[in-house]
């Protein structure tokens, strides 16, 4: 599927509200969104915009209120908490901001983590956590363990195991938002190639306009609404 | 095969980060070392004084009581009677006679050394088929002591908790002085815990004339019991209760076994109590400090099940850990420990030996699994529970 077919991801009037004590949030109001088969979306808005609960949302960590939520054709917001959990092994990519690495496994074993969901044997998953590192570009440090990293280094290592299953949908939350410059560069570039060369869906949130650019498209999330241009 | 690995590889991913954790893990271990350990100990005692009351029971050894008495120290039996009882069917015979003797148990008070007040002391007089009867019986040094002499042997357990009772020395006794010829081992049983004499010469010195209070025989089989009892209950001239060994010494022994075993149940359940808090609180800690890599093992497709897994694996393996350790402390510290405590049924001092067995070892370790699961289930349910997209946002 390319940009010009169905949407990969379609948002259809949904709202997010979370009760505060006796108060309501409405996070996200009737909000609408489709994001093309191989597109490279970057999601952008002030904080407290409800960027993070719109890709929980996508991701299947949380549940709207209300609309309606269809990645891939699955309607997720239909789904049992055993069928989501199953169904973002099979279709999901995670980036977080703070890597997200287990601590008390090597590179190797936390690229392999999703892997244990899939049925592989041992050998079919080696032969994958290696391809992964080939793309990232880290295949000379798989057997150290995070604290040995660098933030670079680690967000690397984050999306080898985000990539590794070959999920249909890559969500990044402020990938570079713990890097210096020169290494959120380097993981944007190397987002940009999973998307152009491997024609990976990205959505990724970001506070930074250097971030979005890369993107081939930035949509604006403000009081809970979208839209294709920032708000004053 | 995906859910058991899914399971698997949770629970030994949380295992394997349980050295960052290290310093609350090993205080629930300890804690719950403690408990068991306290467990094991105070059974330990109810196990030994239990298996030193019952070991000598043999089921081919009676012991005959006037009927309506529920032990020696109440019981009286004339001399008349005590040879109707030893020439009764069933009763095992060698070339000097039936093997049986009629005794007279009397209390006697001795300095114990350790402490150096006195205590209840047994003083048994038994005719010479008692070693023959009982079976068990080893004199260890010395000699028996001679009919009709003020001679005594000591059981070995007597001679260890009471002062001066050594092979040569001898013991006061109101007006009369009895020397200690030998010193006998009964296999841990309970006649180690008692001093022998003949009944002959305990008789007078008592004022008991030809009064006994108990016969023991050995019957000709364990099956010939019923014979033997038959024999003596129907017998008119007889008002008896018979008795096999082996009961009479369970029954001796249950109101002391009881309160032992339920003050060390009391007292290891409250422990038990405060170390199952300690556990929880320790998976409480785990779990806030794995919340972001339980939210993350989730995020990537791990269902609840595994992490709820992982959590009581980790909770029943500490406790295991500190239940083995407490168990092995325990063994190493009272099994065999040599103590002496009263037997409410004869008034008297038992002296026995602290018994770790390996059923107690394994009520043990299944307490402090109990103490696992019950420590693990909550923090477990909460780790599953909290939302993913909380999880993956705490620092």
């Amino acid at each position: 599927m390319n940009a010009s077919s169905q949407p990969l991801v379609s948002i259809h009037n949904v709202t997010r509200t979370f009760t505060r004590g006796a108060e309501n949030v409405h996070v996200l109001t009737g909000l609408e969104l489709a994001v093309a088969d191989g597109e490279f979306l970057a999601l952008m808005g002030p904080s407290g915009s409800g960027k993070s609960t719109l890709l929980n949302l996508i991701g299947g960590l949380d549940r709207p209120t209300a609309g309606s939520l269809a990645i891939g054709g699955d309607r997720v917001d239909q789904l049992s908490d055993r069928q989501l959990a199953a169904w973002r092994a099979r279709h999901i990519g995670f980036v977080f901001q703070f890597y997200n690495l287990l601590p008390a496994l090597n590179a190797e074993r936390n690229v392999e983590l999703p892997l244990l969901l899939t049925g592989l044997n041992k050998a079919e998953r080696r032969r994958h956590v290696a391809a992964a590192f080939e793309a990232v570009g880290l295949t000379h440090r798989a057997k150290h363990f995070p604290r040995t990293l660098s933030g670079g280094e680690q967000q690397r290592v984050g999306i080898a195991r985000a990539i590794v299953t070959d999920p249909t949908l890559l969500l990044c939350d402020e990938p570079t938002g713990d890097l210096d410059r020169k290494s959120g560069d380097e993981i944007l570039t190397l987002l940009q190639s999973l998307n152009r060369d491997h024609g990976k869906t990205i959505i990724m949130v970001t506070h930074d306009p250097h971030a979005s650019a890369r993107a081939s498209r930035t949509v604006y999330l403000d009081k809970g609404q979208l839209s294709n241009t920032p708000t004053a | 095969m995906t859910t058991l690995t899914q399971l698997f590889s949770v629970a030994w991913y949380n295992l394997r980060s349980l050295p960052e954790r290290k310093a609350a893990a090993l205080t629930a271990a300890v804690g719950i070392a403690g408990v068991v350990g306290v467990l094991v100990g105070v059974l330990a005692i109810a196990e030994g004084f239990r298996r030193a009351m019952t070991v000598s029971g043999s089921p081919d050894v009676a012991v005959v009581l006037r009927s309506g008495s529920d032990s020696e120290m109440t019981s009286g039996l004339e001399r008349d009677a005590t040879r109707t009882i030893s020439d009764a069917p069933g009763v095992a015979r060698n070339a000097a006679g039936p093997l049986s003797s009629a005794e007279l148990f009397v209390i006697i008070n001795l300095p114990k050394r350790s402490t150096g007040t006195d205590a209840n002391v047994p003083l048994r007089g038994v005719e010479q088929g008692a070693f023959d009867v009982r079976g068990n019986i080893r004199i260890e040094a010395g000699r028996r002591f001679a009919t009709g002499r003020n001679e005594v042997i000591v059981g070995a357990g007597a001679a260890r908790a009471f002062a001066g009772l050594d092979v040569g020395k001898t013991i006061k006794v109101g007006q009369n002085e009895w020397q200690i010829v030998g010193i006998f081992s009964a296999n841990g049983g309970l006649a180690e815990s008692e001093i022998w004499t003949d009944t002959a010469v305990l008789q007078p010195a008592y004022h008991r004339n030809n009064s006994c209070q108990s016969v023991y025989v050995r019957l000709t089989s364990a099956a010939a019991f019923q014979e033997f009892k038959d024999a003596l209950t129907t017998d008119p001239t007889l008002n008896v209760k018979v008795l096999r060994l082996s009961d009479f010494y369970e029954e001796q022994s249950t109101a002391v076994t009881k309160f032992i075993t339920t003050i060390g149940v009391f007292i290891a359940t409250l422990m038990g109590l405060g170390a199952l808090f300690g556990a929880l609180n320790t998976m409480y800690s785990a779990v806030a400090c794995r919340s972001r890599e339980i939210a993350t093992l989730r995020a990537l497709g791990f269902g609840a099940g595994p992490v709820v897994f992982s959590v009581l694996v980790e909770s029943v393996l500490l406790s295991i850990a500190g239940g083995g350790l407490g168990a092995a402390a325990a063994y190493l510290l009272f099994d065999g420990y040599r103590a002496s405590t009263i037997n409410w049924q004869s008034f008297s001092q038992v002296t026995f030996a602290f018994q770790v067995t390996p059923i107690l070892l394994g009520k043990a370790i299944a307490f402090a699994t109990l103490i696992g699961i019950g420590g693990g289930l909550f923090p477990a349910l909460r780790a599953a529970r909290q939302p993913i997209a909380t999880g993956l946002r705490e620092s």
